[in-house]
């Protein structure tokens, strides 16, 4: 139900208007009779929880889906989209969280694809010179720097997105759709973009831009519809509206009291790392790290992503060799153990990309528990499993994590991703690690299961376990460490202690000679 | 979710209702399939003007006698064994084409070693089972090290290996070496596997001889299914070839699991002229195909990797071979018999994956209903 | 590393050498022979087709392994329609024949949604099958025909550069070393020339153009290396990878069809002989590049070739084989690669001692040289290989 406010003042064209649009997945409702007037020429913010709608409306505005029912006007026309091509010819372009680039392709191979401009001449041949002509004119335009040959692997983060914003303007976008743009970027590349998208408005392009950062939004936005559970809650002009405000309308509620910490007091390091030094096929690599975790210690690990986090995990699992370096657990050497070893010796890890990683999606969900368990002597006779045995754990884990599945048998794809990550935390817990290594613990999963989780691991960390937590959500990692390491090109190069801790401190931290 | 018994919870495992809804769904994609081949074989004997009613009485005559099933079985052992040894690389998305190679290089050292050696049969017999999984298993060790140490795709690999193993294998058996020319006969083989390298078979009146190797292959069954699906490196196995980065997170050596499963992929190939050497040939020659690993590979698909389904699957085979005769005193050329095979596989292959997605979109709603229908699902949106 | 016109210059004249003092040495003159140098062309041709083939598959994000099985296909429907219509209408026919599978393909892994590797080796199954029976109602019934073999067929036109032949066989005969066999050579590769080779070998550039220079070339590229990114775009790779199938197939049958009219003049079965996976293999090779298929082809062709002939090339070859292998170690320890360079003397030290000290190689064994040299190749290969990125995957379109 749609609760207006105000409407944003000055345009009084519409550039896109989506009427009563509704959508729902089997069991789930993405969208419910959402309504949302764009103004042309606007920063048009739309926020909300994971699991709000968001992307799904996003989704059906760019023509990969459709809606169950509602309709759509672009310029006041009415419009109907059955493919994204659809979109792209009346002006939309949309330019997703995780970019569709293909790595071994150039920059302009990406650019053109679908829209190439062709030589009149010999048939069926591109036109190569002209579109990088047009490349460079759209990047000189908009101040968007790119080298057009240059290929996509090459390429950092930032320049990346480049080429996503280049690729939508190419086709001569007038309403641009970005999804959570700042999520990967540094704080200076966020600052650096936002104002872009300010330049981009004032050359007549409306801009829809998704996220959950409230801070940029109120910077950026001209109007905000807040979105919850599949409704629109309110459209809103920042100038008239604080950052709490729109928190309490996007969650719905006070924000939950945050698991508070019993802090201060030394602790026996449990998990030391001594000048870590991997480097990974891909190039990723950690760089002379040293860091401790001490029994029932949390502590954070924030980093733009990219910058060894993954490489870190991974060394300290025995996934990755080390180059040089020393991990010790509590006073074992464990460099040159192998990664069953390890497992058996007490390090648990929740890893970051559950549905590869975390659980056997083709098999039946009690199957997953041994995942990393294999070692535990309730779970094997000799070589054999104990079947029953297994069962019965991968209950008690489905009981305690509040897993919500009619069964055990069923197939751990058919899960939702929150209850996914809820059984995979369930298990590693459940088995009462030494070392918990927790990568983005809480990635995609919805509020109230991210509340639940977090008290998991406090409840962990009280009992002695050590933990780490890889995080990209900075809420996460303050809400929960007694220390925030924070990561740049491999290195750790900053400790904060929980108290002295803000965004600010730790995201210029981030921001120093990132990737 | 407390359980009783062992045997009640068996029973509540193996027969619950998803359970037998999967199995069922299973069978029925296996039922069509069958359906889609029959029909197949209708047009083309339309097309010959042979009548159903004439098919039915031979293949009556001829495959569904006494005879005739013995003869069945037989050939199913060999099937069986070929598509055990398909499906342990199946499991791991492992390729192991090189069956073929494996498995005739391992008979003939099976051979050459039998018909040299006059021991006492409980040491000749399994004397020569072990040498013969120890060369295929052996030779598949080439393909699985360039595999796992240098990502050789196996399905290239094999394929050459396998040339090159039919050249090895015509150099070894020319009269110069290994090979011996009978009086009477042109074709080259092996010497002959005194009467303690031959095992009994099992005699069924009326019917005829049974191969007693058969005995074995179940056995070799049975420790197929305990290995895949009851011990750790069963679960590892799966796990590998589920999702490879889960698997190595928790522990797996990927490259371990690869060699392990490829070798004993060949040395299971290794048994599969077994039957044959030991129950009748008595010499290896060229009675022994090539061609078996298709079969294999096609036996293990229908069958699912697991032991029961590869055991029907390889009846249907020789079943199916073994109405070729038949069709062709009918003036059907009996190659036909390939193309419903064919048929059966892809329809089977078709089946299969349409089964899947139906259960999991099933599965999905299931969970997505059980858990709070007002609160949408923490997936992003 | 690119290969300049000047690296080509040094390549073949290094090889040149290389091949001219092998058969000094080896005593197999043969092996520079206007003959083999002929051979290798028609046994090259068939590899490259296949290759080829599996590149257009490849780059589109599909695993061809069916490749064996449309040749075979294409072998057939092109000996069938070549018995009543000639070589050209029979090198139409495999074109087709191959085509048709590879549709088969399309839709089994497109449609239908089964995993690529099994829709291959269901294809090639049903292939082997297929042509058995297909052959026991059609060329058993003809004279000369069985169920395992075609009655004779007609060959293509054989062309030739003018002159090429009374120019260059005086030369060769001349005796000189590397001028003579340098002339041999380019008489075999200049006279009696199938113009079926010639009309492969033109689709070695056209590949290339069409994959690089054109829209649809890039449209297939990029479903190879990020399908939802083309998809995003309104590039479907539902419809790319339908034609780029049906594109592989017409290649392999192609080659099937190159097979009967060509290399020879009739079907035979087992006639395909593994060629459609020793084309897959030059696409390892050759780092999915139509040069590097070409490049590939060029080499197990050659080896192809000489193991229909004398036991002497053959061992001639392993003197060469060796010694690259060996040279090639010394280089690569002197680049720091010690892995690779073990790997390369492993093989290449005992094919140089079996040269040195081995008997003659046994004629059972001279056949196997294609795939050996196959399998050695892949075992070295370099690690730094570009396959297009989503190969192998099947793509979905997922609605949520």
């Amino acid at each position: 139900m749609s609760d207006a406010l105000t409407v944003p003042v000055s345009s009084t064209a519409t550039a896109v208007e989506l009427t009563g649009i509704t959508k729902t997945y089997p069991g789930v409702i993405a969208n419910a009779d959402v309504t949302v007037r764009v103004a042309a020429g606007t920063v048009h913010a739309i926020v909300g929880e994971n699991g709000a709608g968001k992307s799904t409306l996003m989704k059906i505005l760019y023509g990969a889906t459709r809606p169950d029912h509602g309709t759509m006007q672009v310029d006041g026309r009415p419009v109907t989209f059955s493919s994204p091509s659809d979109a792209i010819d009346v002006g939309i372009g949309m330019v997703f969280q995780h970019f569709k680039l293909a790595e071994n392709l150039s920059v302009l191979d990406n650019v053109i694809l679908g829209a190439e401009p062709m030589r009149r001449s010999r048939f069926g041949s591109i036109d190569r010179d002209l579109a990088a002509e047009r490349i460079t004119r759209i990047s000189v335009q908009y101040r968007l720097a790119v080298d057009p040959h240059a290929m996509i692997r090459d390429l950092g983060v930032g320049a990346r997105q480049r080429v996503e914003l280049i690729k939508v303007l190419f086709r001569g976008a007038k309403v641009l759709i970005l999804d959570e743009p700042t999520a990967l970027l540094t704080v200076h590349e966020a600052s650096d973009l936002l104002s872009q998208i300010r330049g981009l408005c004032q050359d007549g392009l409306t801009v829809l831009f998704i996220s959950h950062h409230l801070d940029e939004v109120l910077g950026v936005s001209d109007a905000i519809t807040v979105m919850r559970r599949g409704e629109v809650v309110a459209t809103v002009v920042p100038a008239e509206i604080e950052q709490q405000e729109l928190a309490v309308m996007m969650v719905g509620a006070e924000p939950a009291e945050l698991p508070r910490r019993a802090l201060g007091g030394t602790r026996p390091p449990l998990l030391e790392l001594r000048g870590l030094s991997a480097t990974r096929d891909g190039g990723g690599r950690i760089d002379g790290l040293d860091l401790t975790v001490g029994a029932g210690e949390i502590v954070g690990i924030a980093g733009v992503e990219g910058n060894g986090q993954d490489e870190l995990v991974e060394a300290i699992l025995g996934v990755l060799d080390l180059d040089q370096g020393q991990i010790v657990l509590e006073g074992e050497d464990l460099t040159n153990t192998a990664t069953a070893e390890r497992l058996r010796m007490g390090i648990g890890c929740i890893p970051q990309d559950r549905q590869r990683e975390g659980v056997l999606l083709d098999q039946p969900l009690w199957m997953s528990q041994m995942l990393g368990h294999l070692h535990d002597p309730n779970f094997r006779r000799g070589p054999w499993l104990r079947m029953a045995s297994v069962r019965r754990a991968a209950a008690a884990v489905v009981a305690d994590a509040d897993v919500r599945v009619p069964s055990i048998d069923i197939s751990a794809a058919a899960l939702s991703g929150g209850n996914q990550q809820k059984f995979i935390v369930g298990r590693e817990l459940a088995a009462d690690p030494k070392v918990l290594i927790a990568a983005q613990p809480t990635r995609g999963v919805d509020v109230g299961a991210q509340r639940q989780i977090w008290t998991r691991l406090v409840e962990a960390a009280e009992r002695g376990t050590g933990i780490m937590i890889v995080s990209a959500d900075l809420e996460e990692l303050m809400s929960l460490s007694d220390r925030i390491a924070v990561m740049a090109r491999g290195q750790i190069v900053a400790i904060y202690d929980a108290t002295d801790a803000t965004v600010a401190a730790i995201g210029s931290s981030m921001t120093v000679g990132a990737t | 979710m407390s359980e009783g018994s062992p045997v009640e919870g068996f029973i509540k495992r193996v027969l619950s209702p998803a359970r037998l809804g999967s199995m069922s769904l299973h069978a029925a994609a296996v039922a069509l399939s069958l359906l889609f081949a029959v029909t197949v074989l209708g047009l083309i004997l339309a097309a010959y003007g042979t009548r159903p009613s004439a098919v039915i009485d031979v293949v009556g005559e001829y495959a569904l006698t006494g005879p005739g099933w013995v003869a069945i079985v037989n050939k199913s052992t060999t099937y069986f064994l070929a598509g055990l040894a398909a499906a342990v690389g199946f499991r791991m998305y492992l390729f192991n084409i090189g069956i073929d190679g494996q498995y005739r290089l391992g008979v003939f050292a099976a051979a050459v070693v039998g018909g040299a050696l006059g021991l006492p049969m409980l040491l000749q017999i399994p004397l020569m089972i072990l040498v013969a999984c120890l060369v295929a298993g052996a030779y598949a060790a080439i393909a699985a090290y360039l595999r796992a140490e240098r990502g050789v795709s196996e399905v290239i690999s094999t394929i050459m290996l396998n040339a090159i193993a039919t050249g090895v294998i015509s150099y070894l058996l020319s009269p110069k070496r290994f090979g011996v020319l009978e009086d009477g006969s042109s074709n080259v083989q092996t010497a002959l596997i005194p009467e303690s390298g031959r095992l009994p078979a099992i005699s069924i009146p009326g019917a005829g001889e049974v191969y007693g190797f058969t005995v074995i292959a179940v056995i070799i069954g049975i420790l197929y299914w305990l290995v895949t699906e009851r011990s750790r490196f069963g679960f590892e196995l799966t796990a590998t070839g589920s999702a490879p980065r889960a698997a190595l997170l928790s522990g797996t050596n990927p490259r371990r699991m690869v060699m392990i499963t490829l070798i004993a992929s060949g040395a299971l190939a290794g048994t599969v002229g077994l039957p044959e050497l030991l129950g009748s040939t008595h010499r290896y020659g060229i009675s022994f195909p090539s061609g078996l690993a298709w079969v294999g590979l096609s036996i293990a698909i229908v069958g699912r990797n697991h032991p029961v389904g590869v055991a029907l699957g390889a009846l249907l085979w020789a079943f199916l071979e073994r109405c070729a005769l038949p069709l062709d005193l009918l003036g059907v050329p009996k190659e036909v018999i390939s193309v419903v095979q064919a048929s059966v596989v892809l329809a089977v292959v078709a089946m299969y994956e349409l089964v899947h997605q139906i259960s999991e979109r099933r599965e999905r709603r299931r969970a997505a209903a059980f858990a709070r229908p007002a609160a949408p699902q923490g997936s992003p949106a | 590393m690119t290969i300049t016109t000047k690296r080509w210059g040094m390549l073949v004249l290094g090889g040149l050498v290389l091949a001219s003092s092998a058969a000094h040495i080896a005593n197999a003159p043969d092996l520079t022979s206007a003959g083999l140098a002929g051979a290798t062309l028609r046994f090259t041709v068939p590899i490259l087709l296949a290759g080829l083939g599996g590149l257009w598959a490849e780059k589109s994000g599909t695993l061809n392994i069916g490749l064996e099985g449309m040749m075979i296909i294409g072998s057939w429907t092109g000996a069938w329609v070549g018995m009543s219509s000639g070589p050209w209408a029979a090198l139409l026919g495999g074109l087709v024949g191959g085509a048709l599978v590879g549709l088969l393909h399309a839709v089994i892994t497109l449609a239908w949604g089964v995993d690529q590797a099994i829709a291959g080796i269901v294809i090639n199954m049903a292939a082997i099958g297929a042509v058995r029976f297909l052959s026991s109602v059609t060329f058993a019934n003809e004279q000369g025909g069985s169920i395992s073999q075609s009655p004779g067929l007609e060959q293509l036109p054989l062309v030739s550069v003018p002159f090429a032949d009374s120019v260059l066989r005086p030369i060769g005969g001349w005796d000189v070393p590397v001028l003579s066999d340098a002339a041999s050579l380019v008489r075999g590769l200049a006279t009696n020339v199938s113009v079926g080779t010639i009309l492969a070998f033109l689709l070695v550039p056209l590949t290339w153009w069409v994959l690089a220079r054109t829209r649809f070339g890039l449209h297939v590229r990029a479903c190879g290396e990020n399908p939802s990114a083309a998809d995003s775009l309104g590039v479907s790779p539902y419809r790319i990878r339908y034609l780029s199938q049906t594109i592989s197939g017409a290649f392999a049958g192609l080659g099937g069809a190159y097979l009967v009219v060509v290399a020879s003049s009739l079907y035979r079965e087992g006639q395909v002989g593994g060629r459609g996976f020793i084309g897959l293999a030059t696409l390892v090779f050759g780092n999915w590049t139509p040069g590097g298929v070409l490049g590939g082809s060029l080499l197990f062709g050659f080896t192809d070739a000489l193991s229909t002939r004398q036991a002497a090339s053959v061992e001639a070859l392993l003197l060469i084989g060796g010694t690259v292998l060996v040279a090639r170690a010394g280089w690569l320890i002197y680049r720091q690669r010690r892995e690779s360079a073990i790997w390369h003397l492993a093989f290449g030290i005992p094919v140089l001692l079996w040269f040195a000290f081995g008997s003659s190689v046994p004629k059972e064994l001279v056949g196997i040289a294609p795939y050996l040299t196959t399998l050695v190749v892949l075992a070295v290969a370099r690690q730094a290989l570009r396959p297009p990125s989503a190969i192998g995957v099947t793509y979905r379109r997922s609605e949520e």
